[in-house]
C-alpha cells in the first residue's frame, strides 16, 4: 500500500485484503475513489481511498459471455479486451468526463457504483442488469461476496443490484462479474429532422413499440433531430432499416449507415454532448417516456437532451433552479448531476425519498456501514 | 422446520377473531379441513397446515392483516399460486398464510410507454393474455406460467426458456407496491427505468417473500417478434453438444432459447409425448426470432456451426406444426418424468464451459447413489435441471435422493456456479447455503432482512440455514 501525503492522506491498497485491513483500521471518514471521473453527489469529507491499485482481469470466458474483473481496472482496458473478441458491455456506459469536467481514467468499479448506462439501456438493460456478481468490503472492513459469475442466480438476496448505483456508500467494490454480449455485425441510424418535442417522442414511442428491436431512441430539441438505432446481423439490419423507413416514410428520415458516423452520433448522445458547453446545473431526469413533453414544457430556460425514448431527460438549468418542480404529479425522479455552485446549493443531489423508503435506505446504510465512514452524506 | 410457538397456537381463536375484524368473513380460513389446502407448495414432500389462511382483496386489506399479525407476533407466509419447487410457501403450524390469489386485476395497460400494472395474484400467462391482442407480451415465461402468479415470480425472480434473450423477472420489473411486516405501504419504482437512490426494487425481487408482501407490480411489456423458429440438433456426445452451444454464442448469435436434453430425458419424453426425437446422447433445441429473412440469416449461421460438429441429425421446422413437435417433447419433460417415477428437480447453474465435466460427474454419482438422473436444461445460460428419479413409497429413497441432490448442487458451486438459478432457496436449499456463502456473506443478506422486518416474522424459516438465522428469529430464546 502506498501512502502519499500531498494535500490529504491517500490510501491506495493493492489488494482486497489490504483494502479490508485499511478500512477496518481507519476511523474514517473515507472518500472512495475509482478513476475520480464520476464525481456525482456532495464530495464526502475525509481521506481518499483510491481503488485503482486493485486492478486486472480475473477471468474472461467469451463462450459463456462472462467477465470477472477487479474494481480498479480501467474501463478502457476492458473495452479493448472485449472488442478484440467482438464482444462488448451492452449497457453502453457513458463517459462522464466531459459533462462533469473531470479528468482521469474511469474504472469498472466507478461504472458499477454509479450504475452508468447509456442509450442501449432500453434494449439491453442497465449496468445493474448485466452485473452478475460483486465482491466488496463493507464499512467495518468485512469482505462480502454476492451473486457469482453465472447468468442465472437466485441463491439468496440480490445484493448485486443493491451495490450497483450505491455510490460507494454501502461498500467498496473490489471485484465485479459482468455479462458481456456479442458486438453486432452491423448497425444503422435513422435521423429525423425538424421535429418538435411532441412529434419526436410520439415517433420514438411508435418505433419502440414496433417489433424492430430499437437499441437507441433519442431526441435533441436544440437541433430538432430525433435518432433511432438498430443493430444486428447485416441482413437483419438492412431489413429492419427498410421497414422503419417505410413506417416513417412521411417524415422523410435520413438513413445513416456509416459505422464511424453512427458511432459518433451515439457517443454524443451517451455522453450528453449537447450540454457540455456553458455553465449551469445539470439534471438527470428519469420519467415515464410519454411524460417527457409535459416535463419539458414545465422547465423554462433549459437546454435539454432526451434519451430512452423520452424516459431519460438531461437538462441544463440556471444554477439553483429546482428541476423537481417539473415532476409534480407525474412520478419519476431527478438527480442533480453537476452544479455550478456546489458550496451554496441547498438542492439535494439525489431525489428525496418518501419517509418509508428513506427509513429503509438509512437502515441499510447503518447495517453495511455502522460507523458511517463510507462516503458519508453523499447519498443521504 | 422450527417447532411452532405454543403460545401462538394457544391464542389461535383470538388471532383468527382479530383477522375476521379486518377482512370479510369468507377471506379468513381457519377450519382445519380447509387450511389443508395451504399445507404445501409444489415441493410436496413437506406439508404442514397453517394456523389460518387469509385471502385479502386489496393492498389496504393486506396492510390491515399484517398490522394484526405484527401486533400478535405471528409469522406470516406469503403465497401466490403455490407452485414453488423450493418450499418457499410452506407454512408452519403457528403461521398465517397470506394468499394474494384474490388480487388478480389488471390496473393499467400502457402500450405507448410499454408497461402493464397488475395486482400480483394474476398468473404469469394471463399478463401476456391481457396484452396479446395488441401483439405485446410479458417476457419471463416459467414452464409453470399457466398457474404461477406474478407474486411468486417476483419473490423467486423466476426465469423461463426465453430468458437468454429477454432476461429474468428482475430485468422486466419496473415497480412494485409492497407492504412491510408492520403494515407500511411502500412504493418502489414505477413506469420509469431506474432507481432514484438505492436499487431497492432489485433487492425485493428474489427475496422469497421475506422483506414484504408485494401487492402490485409494474411490468415491462414488449412487442412480439414477427416470428420464431426452432431447430433440433442431435449429437452422440455431451461434450460435442456443449461445444456447439459455446460456438454458437462465440459466433455472436443470441438465440432466444437453447435447450439441452440428455439421453435419459430424451427417452422418457419420447415414450411420453412421441415427438419423434432421435435416440442420441444429447439433443439441442435452438430457437431464433425475427422476420422470415432474419430467421433464415441466423439459422444459416447456426446450422453451419451445427454441421461442423457432425450431428446425428438436424431438423429444421418447416411449418408451425413441425415447430410444435420440436418443442413438444421438451415441454412435456416434467410430465414425462412424473409418469415414470417420483422426481426431484434441481436447478443449479454452472458456467457453460463446465457442462461436459458436470454431466460426466452427475452420471458417476448416479451410479454411486443407485438413482437415475435425467438432464434437461437452459444451456445458453448454464441453468441445469437435473431430475433425480426415486420412489417415494420406498423407505429411505427420499432421503437418498435429497443427499444425491445436495451433492449435485455442491458440484455446481465447486465449478463456479450456484445452488439455484431460478427456483429459489426456500427450505430445500437453505442448509446448503454455507457451501456457496461464507458466514459474513450470509450475515450481510440477513442484515437486509433486519432492516425490512426487524422481528423476522415474514417467512422467517426460509433461505438461510436455520442455525444461522436462529438468533434473529428467536431473539428471546437466544437471550435466555
Ligand atoms: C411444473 C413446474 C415448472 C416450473 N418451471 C419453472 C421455470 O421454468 N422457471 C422458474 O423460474 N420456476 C419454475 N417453477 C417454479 C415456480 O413456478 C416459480 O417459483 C413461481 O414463480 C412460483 O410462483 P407462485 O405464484 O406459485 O408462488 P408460490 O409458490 O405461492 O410462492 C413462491 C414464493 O413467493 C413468496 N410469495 C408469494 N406471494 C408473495 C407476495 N405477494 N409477496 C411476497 N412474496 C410472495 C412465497 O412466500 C414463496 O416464498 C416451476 C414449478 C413447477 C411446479
Amino acid at each position: 500500500m502506498t501512502l502519499s501525503m500531498t494535500e490529504e492522506t491517500r490510501l491506495q491498497p493493492t489488494s482486497e485484503a489490504e483494502l479490508a485491513d485499511a478500512v477496518a483500521a481507519d476511523p474514517g471518514p473515507l472518500r472512495i475513489k475509482g478513476g475520480g471521473t464520476r464525481a456525482i453527489g456532495r464530495a464526502a469529507a475525509g481521506n481518499t481511498l483510491d481503488t485503482s491499485g486493485i486492478s486486472g482481469v480475473t477471468l474472461y470466458d467469451p463462450g459463456a459471455l462472462t467477465l470477472v474483473v477487479k474494481a480498479g481496472t480501467p474501463l478502457a482496458e476492458v473495452e479493448t479486451l472485449l472488442a478484440e473478441n467482438r464482444q462488448r458491455l451492452a449497457f453502453e456506459p457513458m463517459d462522464h468526463r466531459p459533462l462533469l469536467r473531470t479528468e482521469g481514467s474511469p474504472t469498472i468499479g466507478g461504472m458499477v457504483a454509479t450504475n452508468a448506462s447509456g442509450p442501449r439501456r432500453i434494449q439491453a438493460g442497465a449496468c445493474r442488469d448485466c452485473l452478475l456478481g460483486v465482491r466488496f468490503v463493507d464499512g467495518t472492513g468485512r469482505v462480502i461476496k454476492n451473486g457469482g459469475r453465472v447468468m442465472k442466480n437466485v441463491t439468496g438476496y440480490d445484493l448485486v443490484k443493491l451495490l450497483a448505483g450505491s455510490h460507494g456508500t454501502l461498500g467498496i467494490l473490489t471485484e465485479l462479474s459482468l455479462k458481456v454480449l456479442p458486438a453486432p455485425q452491423a448497425s444503422a441510424t435513422l435521423i429525423f429532422e425538424g421535429r418538435g418535442i411532441r412529434d419526436a417522442v410520439a415517433l420514438l414511442s411508435q418505433a419502440l413499440t414496433s417489433p424492430y428491436e430499437i437499441t437507441g431512441a433519442a431526441y435533441d430539441p436544440q437541433r430538432q433531430k430525433a435518432f433511432l438505432r438498430i443493430e444486428g446481423f447485416a441482413g437483419s439490419v438492412t431489413y429492419r432499416a427498410g421497414k422503419l423507413m417505410e413506417l416513417f416514410g412521411s417524415f422523410a428520415p435520413v438513413l445513416e449507415e456509416d459505422p464511424e458516423r453512427i458511432g459518433a452520433i451515439w457517443r454524443g448522445i451517451r455522453d450528453v454532448e449537447a450540454l457540455h458547453d456553458d455553465d449551469g446545473d445539470i439534471w438527470r431526469i428519469s420519467c415515464k417516456p410519454g411524460d417527457a413533453p409535459a416535463i419539458a414544457d414545465r422547465i423554462d430556460d433549459a437546454t435539454l437532451l432526451m434519451d430512452w425514448g423520452g424516459g431519460l431527460i438531461w437538462a441544463r438549468l440556471p444554477t439553483g433552479t429546482d428541476a423537481r418542480q417539473a415532476l409534480q404529479g407525474l412520478g419519476g425522479h431527478a438527480t442533480l448531476i453537476r452544479t455550478a455552485d456546489p458550496a451554496n446549493t441547498t438542492l439535494p443531489v439525489f431525489h428525496p425519498e418518501p419517509a418509508p423508503v428513506a427509513r429503509i435506505s438509512a437502515g441499510l446504510r447503518s447495517r453495511f456501514d455502522p460507523r458511517g465512514i463510507l462516503n458519508p452524506g453523499l447519498m443521504a | 422446520m422450527p417447532a411452532p410457538d405454543p403460545a401462538i397456537l394457544a391464542r389461535k381463536a383470538q388471532i383468527v377473531d382479530r383477522l375476521r375484524h379486518v377482512l370479510p368473513p369468507d377471506a379468513v380460513i381457519s377450519d382445519e379441513t380447509e387450511t389443508r389446502a395451504y399445507e404445501c407448495d409444489a415441493l410436496t414432500a413437506y406439508r404442514c397446515p397453517p394456523l389460518a389462511a387469509v385471502l385479502p382483496a386489496s393492498t389496504a386489506e393486506v396492510s390491515a392483516v399484517l398490522r394484526v399479525c405484527h401486533e400478535e407476533g405471528v409469522p406470516v407466509v406469503p403465497r401466490g399460486s403455490g407452485t414453488s419447487l423450493a418450499g418457499g410457501a410452506l407454512p408452519t403450524a403457528d403461521s398465517v398464510i397470506l394468499g394474494v390469489a384474490r388480487m388478480a386485476e389488471v390496473l393499467e395497460t400502457d402500450y405507448q410507454n410499454r408497461f402493464i400494472r397488475v395486482q400480483t395474484g394474476r398468473t404469469n400467462l394471463s399478463v401476456t393474455g391481457a396484452v396479446e391482442e395488441e401483439d405485446f407480451f410479458y417476457a419471463p415465461d416459467p414452464s409453470s406460467q399457466l398457474a404461477c402468479a406474478i407474486a411468486g415470480n417476483i419473490a423467486m425472480n423466476s426465469g423461463g426458456a426465453h430468458c437468454l434473450k429477454y432476461g429474468v423477472t428482475t430485468n422486466n420489473l419496473l415497480g412494485v407496491t409492497m407492504v412491510t411486516m408492520d403494515g407500511t405501504v411502500v412504493e418502489l419504482g414505477g413506469a420509469h427505468l431506474d432507481a432514484p437512490g438505492y436499487d431497492l426494487l432489485g433487492i425485493i425481487c428474489g427475496s422469497e417473500g421475506q422483506l414484504g408482501i408485494v401487492t402490485e407490480a409494474t411490468l415491462r411489456i414488449l412487442r412480439k417478434p414477427e416470428g420464431a423458429r426452432p431447430v433440433l440438433m442431435a449429437y452422440d456426445s455431451l461434450e460435442v453438444a456443449g461445444q456447439v452451444v459455446s460456438d454458437i454464442i462465440k459466433a455472436g448469435l443470441l438465440p432466444v432459447a437453447i435447450e439441452f436434453m440428455d439421453r435419459p430425458c430424451i427417452r422418457a419424453c419420447e415414450a411420453f409425448a412421441k415427438a419423434g426425437y432421435p435416440d442420441c446422447e444429447a439433443l439441442l433445441i435452438v430457437e431464433v426470432e425475427g422476420s422470415e429473412g432474419e430467421i433464415a440469416e441466423q439459422l444459416d449461421l447456426i446450422l453451419n456451426i451445427a454441421r461442423s460438429h457432425e450431428p446425428v441429425e438436424l431438423r429444421e421446422a418447416q411449418d408451425a406444426d413441425e415447430a410444435g413437435r420440436i418443442w413438444l417433447g421438451r415441454k412435456s419433460a416434467f410430465g414425462a418424468m412424473g409418469q415414470l417415477n417420483d422426481y426431484m428437480c434441481l436447478d443449479g447453474t454452472i458456467p457453460v464451459s463446465a457442462l461436459p465435466e458436470v454431466l460426466g460427474r452427475i452420471a458417476e454419482m448416479s451410479r454411486e447413489f443407485g438413482l437415475e438422473v435425467a438432464n434437461v436444461f437452459h444451456a445458453g445460460d448454464g441453468n441445469m435441471h437435473p431430475l433425480i428419479l426415486f420412489n417415494a413409497n420406498e423407505a429411505g429413497q427420499l432421503e437418498l435422493c435429497e443427499a444425491f441432490g445436495a451433492e449435485i448442487l455442491k458440484l455446481c458451486v465447486e465449478v463456479g456456479g450456484c445452488l439455484t438459478g431460478e427456483h429459489g432457496v426456500g427450505i430445500e436449499k437453505r442448509d446448503l447455503m454455507t457451501h456457496q456463502y461464507a458466514p459474513a456473506d450470509l450475515d450481510a443478506q440477513m442484515a437486509v432482512k433486519d432492516v425490512f422486518d426487524p422481528q423476522w416474522l415474514l417467512n422467517p424459516a426460509k433461505v438461510f440455514p436455520l442455525a444461522a438465522s436462529q438468533q434473529r428469529r428467536t431473539p428471546l430464546a437466544a437471550a435466555e
